[in-house]
């Protein structure tokens, strides 16, 4: 067990760089006076931020995914987010066998 | 309510995310093993970036020599989005102190942000609830990517189990609890064709960056298409 040195230096750069976007926020959020329309565009940024993320997964790794996704998507309107996990784990891999 | 219901209630609401992470810690950490990272490294790794889509990317291109400023660049491009994050979650930190904000933020990813979003649309944050996730949730990371670790490949496949799809299931059910008609409707179908045409053309991880801002330039379009509604959302602030 132990340190390579570049291993170590690349590391730290990554957690140093993942730290100072987790705090700009801090710095940003004083200085917005936000319009009616800025505000809107502020409040997408959770669901814009999430799907952005999943989307290759849903929409660009098959037809199973895909097909799963919106199975999940319409699963999460009525239940609570373990059942939607379960949900869509269990068409991912049903479908997984068909396919 | 006390300090300690509230902390009780932030375990609550993370543990389904906390269980859905465990599979990529472990594969994490048996994929960092394979690439020839010692698993004290693989531990720092987790408890000093705590970012597992950047630690997944990053692992994918280690290679020897140390691809040193590459690694840092891919961090900082995927967890870019953390200052449209915390930039959103600031204003409902009242509750905290100078300190508990540098440290918990420390901690920040997309599921305890995202809770703690939809937390603060009822109640008030407060560091309790916010502490209550993180502790279980980076403990649960560090254990299972240290598992993975030292157990390596013996692991197999997490497609065999779905357990792949665990995290699009988890992100789709918190994106419906933000659902706020059809400004976030203009906002998914923007960012969803956005990220996955980006991810198809460039490659990770450009698609987080392009997806989120192509969602942003929708909600801001789509929400000036209808001045009623803005209109009203004024009034009733």
């Amino acid at each position: 067990m132990s340190f390579d040195p570049l291993n170590l230096a690349a590391i730290l750069g990554m957690a140093v760089v993942t730290y100072l976007t987790r705090i700009a926020g801090l710095a940003l959020a004083d200085r917005l006076t936000l319009s009616p329309r800025a505000q809107a565009a502020f409040d997408a940024i959770p669901p814009a931020v999430l799907i952005a993320v999943i989307a290759p997964s849903a929409l660009a790794t098959g037809w199973p995914e895909t097909i799963a996704a919106a199975i999940t998507a319409l699963a999460a309107t009525r239940l609570p987010l373990l059942g939607v996990v379960a949900v869509g784990v269990a068409s991912v891999v049903a479908l997984r066998m068909v396919a | 309510m006390s300090v300690c219901d509230d902390a009780r209630l932030g375990f609550s609401d993370i543990w389904p995310a906390m269980i859905a992470a465990m599979p990529f810690g472990l594969l994490f950490g048996a994929l960092a093993a394979g690439k020839g990272l010692s698993p004290l490294e693989v531990f720092a790794m987790s408890a000093l970036v705590f970012a597992g889509g950047a630690q997944f990317a990053a692992v994918e291109m280690w290679a020897s020599p140390t691809p040193v400023l590459a690694l840092i660049f891919s961090t900082l491009l995927i967890n870019s989005r953390h200052v449209l994050m915390s930039a959103s979650l600031a204003p409902k930190l009242g509750g905290f102190s100078t300190g508990q904000k540098l440290a918990g933020l420390y901690y920040m990813a997309d599921e305890n942000w995202a809770l703690a979003e939809k937390r603060a649309r009822l109640r008030a944050l407060t560091p309790a609830y916010w502490f209550g996730m993180i502790v279980p949730f980076v403990a649960g990371w560090l254990a299972m990517s240290m598992v993975g670790a030292l157990v390596g490949a013996a692991l197999g496949d997490p497609r065999r189990f779905g357990a792949d799809f665990a995290f699009t299931a988890i992100f789709i059910a918190l994106t419906a609890a933000f659902w706020k008609g059809r400004v976030t409707a203009w906002t998914v179908a923007a960012a969803g064709i956005a990220s996955a045409l980006t991810y198809k053309l460039a490659g990770p991880p450009w698609h987080v960056l392009a997806g989120a801002l192509s969602g942003l330039a929708a909600a801001w379009i789509a929400a000036g298409a209808e001045p009623h509604r803005t209109a009203a959302t004024e009034a009733e602030r």
